[in-house]
């Protein structure tokens, strides 16, 4: 047992954040550091420059264009990213698809689409859920009909997110209403350029536009962009939740989020004093961080028991998930509460980069509030997405408790 | 002991009731909402015809003589329909300050006026440095000439937006967190030397930070003996507490029941999801919160128009203490059991969660009021 890094991750780490100081755009690190909205031309940019670097896709195999790090190094590589302010990738099309297309995929298939992935070229976003079908996603009715060579695509998907920025979306569609409703699912690739798709916003408690409906009418989609076998798309679905919930713990988000967190409570005053040095908030501080502190370790030991026996992830990423969701929704809550007043205006324009700011707000509210009590509403999502707790709580109790 | 409304208090509720369905659905207030004003002048002057404005204050004053019970009764329906009107500021924090505190004939003109509608109050007690402490008062009071000179600045004032006046805590004597020193001015919105800067909060209405430079105001103005404010202030602020716990009473009965139906009518894996043992149970602490929560309203409501401060603050803190408490559970649990319907802004779900953690974040959460009321015990400890 050593919880040390060797002196090569050492190496390696100081080698990542030298790449951050000198290849991250100021003013993409500046949006995330105040918290200000970043654009998809941001996210590309930023995905473009670690292209360069060969850094494109820090989860991947060499073979395809990865960087093959094992699983400390893309946790040093995850920590500073985060404490950089450097935006995350893509996850919909690096961590999800990609591992889908790599395992189940052909290779045309792979040749085509794994580089666009890789070089920022294209946007992918997730087609799961259903408006009838959440946790029950193997309802989902969305239809694809064969009329030679192509599929016709019915139905409405929702939820997507960043879906309007997507060039592709892959999807769970229905193939055939047969047998068990888990074994009439298809896993397809969709061009969001087709006729007959029509993308509608939704608006988050936040305010903000993240999520989309996408509906489907008539969509034709060459049968070439069919996963793997026809009705066996609820295995390459799993396969792919796993990969989706190892990367909900965020260690590094975390860790950044508590480094936020610490600064507030350090500049923020309680008669005058730093909030800080009140012990009763200082001791909820506290509390998270030792949870953080479990939970890194708890990562670590998943993901490399994992890589040890080669084997693919199981459902112990339930827990990383479940943990990971509450403990970056209680970073938030804090944030929130240690602003105290400042947490109640909401000054939408705060969010764009260029608002000079309104010198008779108070000196918190200009430097750092507006995103915080937007932030906590917008984190509740994380406890109810890529399975909610309640799911993966059931998950834990079935397939690892066997009761 | 009784614990009914009277036939009063229930016609009351029914007409609130009634106006929430009729006029201030949840699309009109989103209107209201989206407006300059952020609030419908429309339904205040339906409040003034309805005598709300005039609730609390004694009938000498043109008022209905009204208790805190019946303001308890008025803000739970604020919460359930989820109203931006300024009726906690200028009715019960302000009016019911001046009612209590300030001289007659200050009275005779302000009572009758907010009874009508025509004016509109906030407080401006709280500074950036101070977080919840209402003695931390850095904003100046100079007196000379038979004037008194405000200079310093005022965060996040509650519906400050609409406001006409201002009660404006300064200090005219002590050092920045003594709690001697401390004076109280009526501040016209006009005032020369007064910024306001206006802003939406997270639920929809208007707060603002107030600057004042050498803002000028007369010896009539003064509210209280000056240097000694504060007690009246944290009278009115345990006031405006009792009333925003009936307000998250509301809330989270409103929660409750939009959950409830949700958990009987969404169905996932074939049944609704409330036959899920996991989310039954979730509902079973969320109705064990709202009683509690009502319990502890009706404690603070009770202790509102008290004499006793320290019964009154110790009663008031522990039920706001409790409501943060439990308003973030039924918040939380509400959203999550709505899965990504929950987190849309689409659904009014989200509105009242907000409505609700905003609530927890004004006038002291519930650490601060818990600190409060924790305190306490340490007192009677030392004092047996
Ligand atoms: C912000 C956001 C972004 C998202 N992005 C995407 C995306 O890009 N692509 C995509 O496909 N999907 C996305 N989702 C959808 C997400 O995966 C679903 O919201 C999630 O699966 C829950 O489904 P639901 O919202 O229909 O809730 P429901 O399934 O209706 O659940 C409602 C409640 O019932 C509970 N429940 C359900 N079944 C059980 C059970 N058996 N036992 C106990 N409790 C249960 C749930 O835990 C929840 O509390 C996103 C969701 C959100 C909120």
């Amino acid at each position: 047992m050593d919880l040390k890094y060797n002196p090569e991750e050492e190496k390696f780490r100081t080698e990542v954040r030298a790449f951050f100081d000198a290849e991250l755009p100021t003013d993409i690190r500046t949006k995330l550091q105040l918290g200000r909205r970043i654009s998809k031309e941001d996210m590309v940019r930023w995905q473009k420059i670690l292209f360069r670097k060969g850094w494109g896709a820090v989860n991947w195999p060499k073979r395809f264009g990865g960087t093959g790090w094992d699983i400390v190094q893309q946790h040093i590589f995850e920590e500073e990213r985060a404490d950089a302010c450097a935006p995350p990738q893509n996850p919909f099309s690096l961590k999800m698809l990609a591992p889908v297309m790599q395992t189940f995929g052909n290779a045309a298939q792979q040749e085509y689409f794994l580089p666009r992935i890789l070089s920022g070229d294209d946007w992918w976003c997730q087609g799961y859920s259903e408006p009838g079908s959440g946790s029950d996603l193997a309802s989902l009715r969305t239809s694809a009909v064969r009329q030679g060579d192509h599929y016709i695509v019915n139905g409405q998907k929702t939820w997507n997110t960043m879906g309007q920025y997507a060039d592709w979306i892959f999807c769970l569609v229905r193939t055939s209403s047969e047998a068990r409703p888990q074994q009439g699912i298809s896993f397809l690739l969709i061009d969001m350029k087709s006729p007959g798709i029509t993308v509608r916003p939704i608006i988050m408690l936040d305010g903000e536009h993240e999520i989309n409906d996408i509906f489907f009418d008539n969509v034709k989609v060459p049968v070439q962009n069919l996963i793997g076998e026809e009705n066996k798309g609820w295995t390459y679905a799993k396969f792919l939740l796993t990969h989706e919930r190892s990367g909900n713990a965020g260690i590094g988000a975390c860790k950044r989020a508590l480094k936020k967190l610490k600064e507030i409570a350090s500049e923020q005053t309680s008669n005058g004093r730093p909030l800080i040095e009140d012990s009763r908030f200082r001791d909820r501080i506290a509390q998270v961080e030792m949870e953080l502190m479990a939970l890194e370790i708890t990562n670590l030991r998943v993901l490399s028991a994992t890589a040890k026996a080669q084997g693919t992830l199981g459902p112990e990423v339930s827990v990383l998930k479940i943990k990971g969701s509450e403990i970056i929704q209680q970073l938030a809550e804090l944030k929130m509460h240690a602003l105290g007043h400042d947490a109640l205006p909401y000054v939408r324009e705060a969010l764009e980069m260029g608002w000079a700011g309104n010198p008779l707000l108070s000196s918190h509210y200009r430097s750092y509030a507006p995103p915080i009590s937007g932030q906590y509403f917008n984190q509740r999502k994380t406890t109810i997405y890529a399975g909610s707790t309640e799911i993966q709580k059931n998950i834990i109790s079935q397939m690892i408790l066997g009761l | 002991m009784e614990f009914n409304y009277s036939e009063e208090q229930l016609a009351l509720q029914e007409t609130l009731q009634r106006f929430i369905s009729r006029d201030y659905d949840f699309d009109k207030r989103r209107k209201f909402s989206a407006s300059s004003l952020g609030y419908s002048a429309e339904a205040w002057t339906q409040y003034a015809e309805l005598g709300l404005l005039s609730l609390p204050y004694p009938e000498e004053f043109g008022g209905l003589g009204g208790n805190a019970v019946d303001i308890m009764l008025v803000m739970e329906q604020f919460g359930q329909g989820l109203l931006l009107e300024p009726y906690l500021s200028t009715v019960v924090t302000c009016g019911g300050l001046i009612r209590d505190a300030a001289p007659t004939p200050m009275k005779q003109k302000m009572l009758p006026q907010i009874a009508a509608g025509e004016l509109k109050l906030a407080l401006a007690a709280y500074e950036a440095a101070g977080r919840y402490d209402l003695s931390y008062v850095g904003c100046t009071a100079r007196e000379s000439g038979g004037s008194w000179h405000l200079t310093g600045r005022k965060t996040v004032v509650l519906d400050g937006a609409s406001a006409d006046h201002y009660l404006v805590s300064a200090r005219s004597s002590g050092g920045t967190g003594d709690r001697d020193g401390i004076s109280l001015f009526l501040v016209p919105r006009d005032a020369k030397g007064l910024t306001v800067a206006a802003y939406p909060t997270q639920w929809g209405a208007r707060a603002a930070d107030l600057k004042l430079d050498e803002v000028t105001v007369g010896a009539d103005a003064l509210i209280g003996a000056p240097g000694r404010a504060l007690p009246i202030i944290e009278r009115a602020v345990d006031r405006a507490n009792a009333a925003l716990c009936a307000e998250a009473v509301g809330i989270i009965n409103a929660l409750n029941q939009a959950t409830l139906n949700y958990l009987k009518t969404r169905k996932q894996f074939g049944v609704a999801i409330g036959t899920f043992q996991a989310l039954k149970h979730k509902m079973a602490d969320m109705l064990i919160a709202a009683e509690q929560s009502r319990s502890m309203a009706i404690i603070a409501a009770v202790h509102a128009d008290s004499q006793d401060a320290a019964e009154r603050h110790r009663a008031i803190s522990a039920a706001k203490a409790y409501i943060g408490q439990a308003g973030r559970l039924v918040g939380q649990s509400a959203v999550q059991m709505h899965g990504g319907m929950g987190v849309v802004d689409e659904l009014i779900v989200s509105h009242y969660f907000k409505r609700l953690t905003m609530i927890d974040l004004s006038l002291g959460d519930a650490d601060y009021h818990l600190a409060n009321f924790s305190d306490t015990l340490r007192q009677a400890v030392s004092s047996v």
